[in-house]
């Protein structure tokens, strides 16, 4: 009887190992999510100071200098800081970026009067202190010092400090400075390599599984190939960035941190991917259907490519799909092909130097700034939903085509 | 008149020989009725094939010459100059000066005759090449055309070419290998000139800074990567003991004992660990995992807990292979046939000795390939260990202390702006050289495991 009971208890045991693990490995998931979406959620909001602009005569937007006029308007605000150390403070609270915005409306206003609060960009210590990720600890707040929180508690006395919609994050170029960072120039980089990789990627993968699986004789060339491309799918990624550095750059003399570059490594990375994802497409394709064809008199070629391949297209499709999510996410190839540099321009071509939105993640998550904390979560959050958007339409794909036989 | 403006006349005759030579054949098959052997598609593909193809061979040859005379040429303007690298560099600097505005003239007597002359010469050449492609394509167009007949086997011709085509894409992915080596091993055989092979392989000191100074008489000892080599094991030893049972015991339990529902449910989620960017992993250890560590260490009063320690960047790197293991080894325990446990369990033995005592050691040689693979992800992975381990080559054992990976180093030493032909640049080409050929041989072994033992019960 014990034996029995301890084998039952031993089978007790052997259960709850598996149950924890699963249960750790999905814990560990919602840890990592959790955090990342809790971090980033407050960067599509950031801080807005309102200041009350008052111009009486009609604007000509041509004759104001915005950064002495804001200023101006600034001390208007406050009489009572006279110094330049007082002055230097109030104008510390605001980003550079509130003067382009000044600037703006001017322009928008012009040859009317104005006379109303309006609000503008606060700097990235501001907008840390306003959103709570760092408390005031005795007289100063993270790198707010006393005297620029005696100034933004007036401020926030009159209730002038707001959170607004962060119009910078999706729409803006990278910048040092946090509060104008955005991500628009990452993903147009992102999108010019993605593109370069699916165009050389997908034909010479599809060509490859069709001659590999259809055409190939059984020989010792087919069987070189294929070992080659299922070790080539196990290469590590950096690996593929020295091929691109040594090739593309040194031999070929391609531009450095182009999109071009970085697409074509990223194609030759994913290749394998897709010739093995395309290989078992072809392979689930029943033989009657081929058969039928050449019975009807098509020839191989024909048969190939008017049955087989609209009927393994769904499955080559989705391992496409998979595989391209993958390059999306990859950041260590680029770093070797120069893809890091700090570019502020959009790109407008895959010739124009660039960064990817893996890289641009790294470079935030590599800045002291503590306001990148929150921008790096929120470029990740942005990088996450996409993957899982071509997840799904993989998903989807797959059961929406895919035939059973 | 431009390159793309050739490449597009090109593409247009040849279209327009598609367009043509169908026409003819249809018109041939009009009055032949059904005697014509290819259908008129094919004679208008294999005409357009014939049109283009002498074009793009000829422009390809063209592009590779032109560049070798011109250089030889621009390099009799910079004679005076003895070593072959500056000379080059004045060659670029020519080329640039005329092909990019933004580019600044060089401080040389030649350098503006050198200019006006490859100028002139590009010209001319420019000229030449589109004559020369333009009526080569109109010959082809031409001889194309005339091949048409009603017995011509166009389509047997043009079949074989596409299959040429497949053929030549399926040898492509052989040259990514080969590129990989050749690109790997030239550079590393250019290290090996500076620095012995064996001060690399077994030195114990790595800073690969302290070679560009030119009075360090000794350099060839800071080259010496087993720092490195052991940095890398330790952390993915690490990495593989926070993988290893989660992701083992997740397939049991997922193959074995979970209901449908459940499996339908957890397997999608632990997937989704796979799918997640290496980088957001490294993110995910410097503000999360690193933090939680350090307060652990101080709680524990651990000595010389660093925050670049082995510990964090090796089970962060241990989450992301959690479902390389699981799912390769779900694998490998359910292709166990179900005769075998259905038998143990028949003899009374319960799931777990069922599982332990047979499924295992039936599944035991594609669960060691699954952890093999997994160990090569770990010792690849780059983005993880460079954001949250450290530059610092230490050599230990301690998982408390910062150590540094293959390839982080890689990373460190190629990112940034360094030239080309110093041994600190070229030693992240060795070091890269024998990260490629351990993970290589990982997966030509586990793949070899799991390939013969999937066998075994086909």
């Amino acid at each position: 009887m014990n034996n029995i009971l301890s084998r039952n208890n031993a089978e007790k045991r052997f259960k709850v190992y598996g149950v924890l693990a699963v249960s750790t490995a999905i814990i560990l998931l919602g840890i990592l999510l959790f955090k990342i979406f809790s971090t980033g959620i407050s960067a599509f909001n950031q801080s807005y100071i309102g200041v009350k602009i008052e111009i009486n005569n009609s604007i000509n937007s041509s004759e104001i200098d915005p950064r002495t006029e804001l200023r101006q308007q600034l001390r208007n605000m406050f009489p009572e800081l006279t110094t330049r150390a007082e002055k230097r403070t109030l104008y510390s609270l605001f980003s550079s970026g509130a003067t382009y915005e000044f600037e703006d409306l001017l322009k928008t206003n012009e040859g009317k009067t104005i006379n109303d609060y309006y609000y503008f960009l606060a700097s990235d210590d501001v907008d840390m202190y306003v959103k709570g990720t760092v408390k005031r600890e005795g007289d100063s707040a993270g790198r707010l010092m006393s005297d620029q929180l005696k100034i933004l508690d007036q401020f926030e006395e009159q209730n002038l400090v707001e959170l607004h919609i962060n119009k910078y994050l999706l729409a803006g170029a990278d910048s040092r400075e946090p509060e104008m960072a955005g991500i628009k120039g990452a993903i147009y980089g992102t999108f010019y390599a993605i593109l370069i990789a699916f165009i050389t990627s997908f034909p010479l993968g599809v060509l490859t599984a069709i001659y590999l699986e259809k055409l190939a004789k059984k020989n010792r060339i087919s069987d070189i190939i294929e070992t080659n491309i299922n070790n080539l799918a196990a290469v590590p990624s950096i690996v593929f960035g020295l091929l691109g550095l040594a090739i593309f750059l040194n031999f070929f003399n391609l531009p450095r941190s182009a999109p071009l570059v970085g697409g074509l490594t990223l194609g030759l990375m994913t290749l394998p991917t897709i010739v093995i994802a395309a290989r078992s497409a072809i392979k689930s394709v029943p033989p009657s259907i081929e058969e039928a064809a050449i019975g009807l008199g098509s020839s191989k070629v024909q048969t190939i490519f008017n049955f087989t391949l609209p009927l393994a297209m769904p499955g080559i499709l989705t391992g496409t799909i998979i595989g391209i999510a993958q390059a999306i996410g990859e950041t260590a190839p680029l770093l070797m092909i120069g893809m890091v540099a700090f570019v502020v321009d959009i790109p407008g071509g895959p010739m124009d130097p660039a960064t990817a939105l893996p890289v641009q993640i790294y470079l935030w998550a590599d800045s002291p700034e503590r306001a990148f904390v929150e921008r790096t979560s929120a470029a990740i959050m942005v990088l996450l939903i996409f993957l899982f958007l071509l997840n799904i339409t993989a998903v989807y794909l797959r059961k929406k085509l895919e035939k059973k036989w | 008149m431009s390159i793309e403006f050739i490449l597009l006349t090109i593409i247009g005759l040849s279209a327009y020989s598609f367009y043509i030579s169908k026409k003819k054949a249809a018109a041939i098959s009009a009055i032949n009725g059904a005697e014509i052997h290819s259908q008129p598609y094919y004679h208008g593909m294999y005409a357009a094939f014939l049109t283009i193809s002498p074009a793009l061979v000829l422009l390809i040859v063209w592009s590779f010459i032109e560049d070798t005379i011109i250089t030889m040429r621009l390099r009799d303007y910079f004679s005076d100059i003895t070593e072959p690298s500056i000379a080059n560099f004045y060659i670029e600097g020519v080329i640039n000066f005329v092909d990019d505005v933004n580019s600044k003239a060089m401080d040389h007597v030649n350098f503006f005759t050198a200019t006006e002359y490859y100028k002139s010469t590009m010209h001319l050449n420019l000229l030449l090449k589109s004559i020369v492609l333009v009526m080569l394509t109109i010959i082809a167009l031409r001889y194309s055309f005339k091949l048409i007949s009603a017995d011509f086997k166009a389509r047997d011709l043009f079949e074989d070419v596409v299959i040429k085509v497949m053929n030549i894409a399926s040898i492509f992915a052989i040259f990514i290998t080969i590129g990989i080596v050749l690109s790997l091993l030239f550079e590393t055989l250019r290290f090996f000139e500076s620095v012995p092979v064996q001060d690399f392989l077994f030195g114990t000191h790595w800073s690969p800074q302290m070679s560009i100074r030119e009075d360090q008489v000794g350099s060839s000892g800071s080259f010496g990567a087993v720092p490195v080599f052991t940095g890398t094991i330790l952390i993915s030893i690490i990495a593989m003991s926070v993988a290893g049972p989660i992701g083992l015991f997740s397939a049991i339990y997922l193959s074995q004992y979970a209901s449908n529902r459940v499996r339908s449910f957890a397997k999608p989620i632990i997937e989704v660990l796979a799918g997640i960017p290496t980088v957001v992993y490294g993110f995910f250890a410097v503000i999360t995992v690193g933090p939680f560590f350090r307060e652990m260490g101080i709680f524990f009063d651990i000595e010389g807990f660093s925050s670049e320690s082995a510990l964090i960047a090796g089970s962060v790197l241990g989450i992301m292979i959690i479902p390389f293991i699981a799912s390769l080894t779900d694998d490998a325990l359910s292709a166990v046939p179900r005769s075998l446990k259905e038998g143990s369990l028949a003899m009374g033995a319960t799931l777990s000795e069922t599982t332990t005592r047979v499924i295992i050691p039936a599944s035991f040689h594609g669960i060691v390939g699954s952890f093999l693979l997994a160990f090569s992800r770990a010792i690849g992975e780059t983005m993880i260990v460079v954001m949250a381990a450290g530059f610092a080559a230490n050599l230990t054992a301690n998982p408390f202390d910062a150590v540094t990976t293959v390839t982080v180093q890689i990373v460190g030493l190629l990112t940034g702006d360094q030239e080309f032909d110093s041994a600190k640049t070229l030693s992240a080409f060795a070091l890269a050289f024998v990260l490629f050929f351990l993970t290589l041989i990982l997966n030509v072994i586990s793949l070899s495991i799991v390939k013969k033992y999937r066998e075994q019960y086909e």
